[in-house]
């Protein structure tokens, strides 16, 4: 249908206020992200070699691959494009063992999307973090596959075939002394733990990797203080205080940040939007809430490491929270307290 | 020692470089104006001339009906040619006057007031509603209703908004920096009007000219100071402002008079001090015509009632690629459907953006729960449930979310990543439901 323009008549566009917006979108956060575990993807590769990389993508083109298949199964428009697949695929391959065969990753991708993502509505509503409950359909379903650990070699050569234990592991299943005696001493197994020379995930292992891309994040104010700081600082608190065995106040609060998924978990897990609260009071007791999981799974629960089934618990909290923090309206607190009075 | 600010609130580019150095400058006579007898809150006013009558400058047209209802005046002089429905900025057809201008620029008699400021206050408010002034920040609430404040609500300061924290426009801007006794005058006249003794400027950061001539003009007043606020939208919204300035709380869902505050913008406040010393009525006022769209942005003296073509024919013309018109600013302006919607005494100006700074509200991504609308919200609310509950049409649901607490400022939608359309959810959600 033709619509006719008299010289003075231009056509203009209706739509309600504002009609400005800001530069920042969905995919530009999404990517960012993804950029940000660059380090910690290249630290894969120099530990664990080419074996890692071939995880790690079969976990993207996996994910990426079931969002597809799955939109265009149901006619649904198709959200590749917004690379929250893409971050989803990374993370789970980033938090694999090195050795698992590679259905392990597409099965935890798909788990992931279809599952925990796109059955719940898609992007924005899904109550967890796609890439954990892909972990943990997979720990629990291929318990021998997911806890078999390699010795780390360097520069990006083939995996030697020597399986051995997380420090994590060690010190649950042996103590302590038997992890310093593997190191050599405390400043050894810190510097093994800051730079990534030990057994675990793909992407948990070198402290240095994860930090740098989280600094990156928080300079862009991608993601904000509240839930690392919470999380780092209750977990460390706990592994002060109970660390030890037989003594209380002697535990060592810089292992326990140094070793296991932590890092990458509260910086990088914890922080997902949509999984957690969006108000910030309320970020600061889910990650109160994850520091102190993680550590009672750690100390007394069956699993050397605790931080997926910590998130994974908080994830389910997160409404809830939500819904108690959000009477901070303006004016509003004044009036109760004049009309108490 | 950090500027005066309040919690939430975002920083889109000012854009005020366009318009800001164009000195205020009355436009060429209209031909003819068509004056909207509905031009603020409140009930529109009844017609006071016939068809055929001839009118001077500044009679009145159109009468108040109620108590919250303020006179409508004809801008030009000459002959009420028609009655017709004509549209406002929000699309809307109201009852206007048209009246052809026949050149002689005679005003109906005037009375001059040398002593205004020893006149009392009841004549002083009675000058401000016979000059049908309105708030001329964008709301065109009947000041004189607003200065007219219960005794059981006692007002001890009155703040002028030099904010204008909207971007690109430039109306205060200037009227501060050409007329900054007046707007002194002005203040001084409604302080008179509400009995207090305690006078406050805010003035943005990004207007340091305009901080200094203020802080000059008032250098000699010891109960009237300026204070420099933080560069943040929306700074220029009453509570805010207030917030800022003396740091007091306007409780939810109240009024500024709630806390003892009475907030006038700086062109109504000129506007008083006119019709107190001149006894001029509101017909004419500044008007930023700007934004990428226009080919020379401006900053006009307009008499109400000119179509909004007319000042944008002197500017030069819209240019090509202009995709939006806008009456006000971008972030709580109303964007018109065409060129022929008279200038009424809320139009604080146009503002035409072309494609490439526009973005269309037709396609937008599900909330991810980023938390950025929470954080920006100036009122302290969570915009992002707000617009789950509205788009899923639970709108009872958005009432717990203190929906009415909403003043549709923009600044949610603006931060927005997914671009929704919050400000359109909330609106919508605010249609279905009884408060």
């Amino acid at each position: 249908m033709e619509t006719v323009r008299t010289k003075n008549e231009q056509q203009f566009i209706i739509s309600a206020s504002p009609h400005i917006r800001s530069e920042e979108t969905t995919s530009r956060i999404m990517w960012t992200v993804s950029a940000a575990l660059l380090p910690a993807a290249i630290s894969a590769a120099y530990f664990f070699g080419p074996k890692a990389i071939f995880l790690i993508a079969l976990a993207i083109v996996s994910a990426v691959g079931s969002e597809y298949l799955y939109q265009r199964a149901l006619n649904k428009p198709v959200s590749v494009a917004d690379g929250s697949a893409v971050l989803t695929g990374l993370l789970l391959g980033l938090n694999l063992p090195p050795t698992v065969p590679f259905y392990i990753p597409i099965i935890g991708a798909v788990v992931a999307i279809v599952l925990t993502k796109q059955l719940f509505g898609g992007l924005g509503f899904n109550v967890f973090n796609p890439a954990l409950i892909g972990r943990a359909f997979l720990l629990i379903s291929f318990p021998k596959l997911m806890t078999i650990w390699a010795e780390p070699t360097a520069q990006f050569v083939k995996m030697d075939a020597k399986t051995t234990a997380t420090p994590l592991g060690i010190m649950k299943t042996e103590g302590l002394a038997k992890l310093m005696e593997i190191f050599g001493d405390k400043m050894h197994l810190y510097q093994d733990l800051l730079i990534g020379s030990r057994a675990g995930s793909l992407g948990e292992t070198s402290a240095i990797a994860v930090l740098l891309g989280a600094a990156f994040l928080m300079a862009r104010g991608y993601i904000s203080w509240h839930i690392p700081v919470s999380f780092l600082g209750s977990a460390a608190l706990v592994a002060w205080i109970f660390g030890a065995k037989g003594m209380l106040f002697a535990g060592d609060p810089i292992l326990h940040l140094l070793s296991g998924g932590i890092l990458l978990g509260s910086f990088f897990m914890a922080t997902d939007y949509v999984t957690s609260p969006s108000v910030k009071k309320g970020q600061i007791v889910f990650g109160i809430g994850c520091g102190l999981l993680t550590m009672l799974i750690r100390l007394k629960g069956g699993y050397p490491e605790g931080v997926m089934f910590a998130i994974l618990i908080m994830n389910c909290f997160a409404p809830l929270i939500d819904r108690s923090f959000k009477s901070d309206v303006f004016g509003a607190v004044k009036v109760k307290k004049e009309a108490k009075q | 020692m950090g500027l005066a600010t309040f919690r939430g609130g975002v920083h889109p580019p000012d854009k005020k470089e366009l318009a800001k150095q164009s000195a205020i400058t009355p436009t060429r006579p209209p031909k003819r104006v068509i004056i909207p007898l509905s031009q603020h809150i409140g009930a529109p006013c009844k017609l006071a001339v016939g068809i055929g009558q001839e009118v001077r400058k500044g009679e009145v047209i159109g009468t108040p009906e109620g108590f919250v209802s303020a006179p409508v005046h004809s801008s030009v002089a000459g002959k009420v040619t028609g009655i017709v429905d004509c549209p406002t900025a929000i699309g809307r057809m109201v009852p206007a006057v048209v009246i052809e201008n026949n050149g002689s620029e005679e005003w109906a008699p005037l009375k001059d007031n040398p002593d205004y400021l020893s006149l009392k206050p009841e004549d002083l408010r009675a000058k401000v509603k016979d000059a049908g002034i309105v708030g001329m920040g964008g709301a065109a609430f009947p000041t004189h209703v607003k200065l007219s404040p219960p005794k059981e609500k006692p007002v001890d300061v009155v703040i002028l908004n030099g904010a204008e924290c909207e971007p690109y426009l430039t109306a205060d801007y200037r009227l501060m920096i050409e007329r900054p006794q007046d707007v002194v005058e002005g203040l001084k006249v409604i302080m008179r009007i509400v009995g207090v003794t305690k006078g406050f400027i805010g003035i943005e950061e990004n207007k340091p000219d305009a901080v200094e001539i203020m802080s000059k003009a008032v250098a000699g007043e010891p109960n009237l100071k300026v204070i420099t606020c933080a560069v943040k939208y929306p700074q220029g919204a009453e509570k805010m402002l207030i917030k800022a300035c003396v740091d007091r709380v306007v409780p939810a869902r109240a009024l500024p008079m709630d806390c003892g505050v009475v907030v006038q913008n700086i062109g109504t406040a000129v506007a008083i001090f006119e019709a107190a010393r001149y006894g001029k009525p509101l017909i004419e006022r500044v008007v930023t015509v700007t934004g990428e769209g226009v080919r020379e942005p401006k900053n006009l003296l307009v008499k109400v009632g000119t179509m909004i073509a007319d000042l944008v024919e002197e500017c030069g013309g819209l240019k090509e690629d202009t995709a939006k018109v806008i009456s006000g600013g971008p972030m709580m302006g109303f964007a018109i459907s065409t060129l022929e919607t008279p200038v009424t005494k809320g139009t604080s100006g146009v503002l035409a953006l072309p494609e490439s700074e526009v973005r269309h509200a037709d396609t937008f991504g599900p909330c991810i729960r980023c938390g950025r609308c929470i954080e920006a919200c100036p009122m302290g609310l969570m915009p992002s449930m707000i617009s789950i509950t509205a788009e899923k049409g639970f709108y009872e649901e958005t009432k717990a979310y203190n929906l009415y607490d909403c003043f549709e400022c923009g600044t949610c939608t603006y931060v927005c990543p997914s671009k929704r359309p919050i400000v359109h959810l909330v609106r919508l959600a605010k249609s279905q439901v009884k408060p």
